[in-house]
């Protein structure tokens, strides 16, 4: 089992940390796995993106050059992303910041309202965590459980306070993907 | 062993040097490699004795080394490509007065400024010393985060086993990706004692006093002294060359690569050993010395070798020196900070096997 994401968005949008919290719930689940960020002079604002390899066997390339399942918080990256993708492959989109679906016929396309949904949680900082929420349900790769897990890890004691929001995020953006 | 930790692959370096027994950090920002000394500047405070110090030039941090590792202290510094390059006159002074150090290329694209994307041109200036004069360092070329953390560990080891500075190479892909890690419990070997070290003598001291000199006016005390260099290097070519082998057995065709390209390779092999192409992976970890062993043993039966680097073809001209025109060897690299694909490398191969050698 090898499966590869390419998440992408804007610097601030949370989607260096939406790869991490993947990559180390994989990591407790006992899979081999592969966190790459772009990398560079970026800033808030400004493009940011990762590619999350998840294997049970060691991985070769943690790059993911033909993308099975895209994740784009923004129109720009869609646009970037979508000529990269696999046949057959799977785009979630972030809908509450893209108006049009992706320029490939041959790929299956979901959008998530991740912002939408997140403010009417009460906490627009969480639209990322539904849109992982999403890519959970529709992947299998990993459990909300240990994504939640994974977070706590990040988060820290500091921070613990926002685990129950986020939580709620998740399975909102998983209960929305379902729907679709 | 302990618990696995998700690490950035510069974090996981300075976190095992300090392991190791690390407690001299000296180096200046430079990307990408800069989670080094950020996480050194935070983690050095809370160690005993520790001490991260930020230079205003890597030639004065370079120099800094030189006081410490004289020191007999356990000492690092790291930096990239551009940076590396103003290391050298101080790590060949390092050299020529014997002192162990560890030092780390995260190489990026070059020549000059460059880029700051993942490169592998700086292997001529690894393997073949850097800096001026007649010397070597043991380069270690890791391929994972796990990888990095335990040769660096082994290199501080090597250095003082030596005497001499230990290169670990990397690039901006190895240092910024992560990866899980289990730190290992460092166990530190048998190491003969720094009596050389210039630090703790008194007149009543029953050893000479430690004098730490790179100069040799005498040409032939000098030539005396490079001759003890090449007969330590002599021996680190017969007792530290290592690599891995994957798929080399039944191998047509044999790629060597190393590092970050190592891993493209061996995707490409796992998709082509699927289509009935016979391919293997030969990885370097040592680029010097230089594992020569396993590509003569390859050379025996293998039709034609694919070297793959991040460079224009460096590595490749001791790849064609180690088949010494047994079989043909072929070369694909990308260069400037852009990485090849899996399915150029796999288009390679299959352009080899298409051409019938």
């Amino acid at each position: 089992m090898e499966a590869q994401f390419l998440i992408a968005g804007f610097g601030g949008q949370g989607v260096l940390l939406i790869g991490q919290l993947l990559a180390k719930a994989a990591m407790h689940q006992g899979m081999n796995v592969s966190w790459m960020p772009s990398y560079g002079p970026e800033m808030r604002g400004g493009e940011a993106n990762c590619a999350v390899v998840i294997s049970d066997e060691p991985i070769g390339s943690p790059l993911v050059t033909e993308i099975p399942v895209a994740v784009v918080m923004n129109k720009p990256s869609m646009h970037k992303f979508a000529p990269a993708m696999e046949e057959g492959g799977l785009m979630l989109y972030n809908s509450s910041l893209i108006d049009i679906r992706p320029p490939r016929e041959d790929v299956r396309a979901v959008p998530v309202n991740c912002n939408a949904i997140a403010e009417e949680l009460g906490n627009s900082r969480t639209a990322n965590m539904v849109m992982l929420g999403a890519i959970i349900a529709l992947t299998g790769v990993v459990t909300i459980d240990s994504a939640m897990e994974a977070l706590k890890e990040t988060f820290g004691p500091k921070k613990a306070h926002l685990l129950p929001i986020n939580r709620q995020a998740m399975e909102a953006g998983a209960k929305a993907a379902a729907a679709v | 062993m302990g618990q696995k930790m998700l690490m950035k692959g510069n974090e996981a370096i300075a976190e095992a040097a300090i392991q190791a027994g690390c407690r001299f950090f000296f180096g200046y920002p430079i990307t990408p490699q800069n989670q080094i000394p950020e996480y050194m500047s935070k983690r050095m405070p809370q160690v005993e004795n520790g001490c991260f110090l930020q230079a205003e030039s890597e030639v004065s941090a370079i120099n800094m080394v030189y006081g410490a590792a004289g020191a007999g202290a356990r000492v690092m510094t790291s930096s990239s490509s551009p940076g590396i390059s103003l290391k050298q006159e101080g790590i060949s002074y390092i050299v020529g007065a014997e002192l162990p150090c560890v030092i780390v290329n995260m190489v990026r694209g070059g020549p000059g400024l460059g880029s700051i994307q993942p490169a592998q041109s700086d292997y001529y200036q690894s393997t073949r010393g850097g800096g001026h004069g007649d010397y070597r360092m043991l380069v270690l070329a890791p391929a994972s985060v796990q990888e990095a953390v335990e040769l660096t560990q082994q290199a501080f080891d090597l250095a003082d086993k030596y005497r001499n500075p230990v290169l670990v190479l990397g690039d901006g892909l190895i240092g910024q990706m992560m990866e899980p890690v289990e730190m290992p419990e460092y166990v530190k070997p048998e190491l003969p004692e720094k009596t050389w070290a210039a630090t703790g003598w008194t007149p009543d001291s029953d050893r000479e006093r430690a004098i730490i000199n790179s100069l040799y006016i005498d040409p032939n005390v000098l030539e005396k002294h490079n001759r003890k260099l090449y007969e330590k290097y002599a021996v680190m070519e017969q007792t530290e060359c290592r690599w891995q082998e994957e798929m080399t057995e039944d191998a047509d065709y044999v790629m060597v690569a190393y590092g970050t390209t190592a891993r493209i390779c061996r995707s490409a092999m796992r998709k082509l050993r699927d289509k009935g192409v016979k391919v293997g992976l030969i990885r370097p970890v040592t680029l010097w010395p230089f594992p020569n062993a396993p590509i003569q043993a390859a050379a025996k039966h293998a039709k034609a070798f694919l070297t793959v680097e991040m460079s224009m073809g460096q590595m490749v001209d001791d790849v064609r020196l180690a088949v010494d025109g047994e079989k043909p060897v072929a070369f694909y690299g990308r260069t400037g900070g852009v990485v090849p694909t899996v399915r150029e490398i796999m288009d390679e191969v299959e352009k080899l096997a298409k051409e019938g050698k």
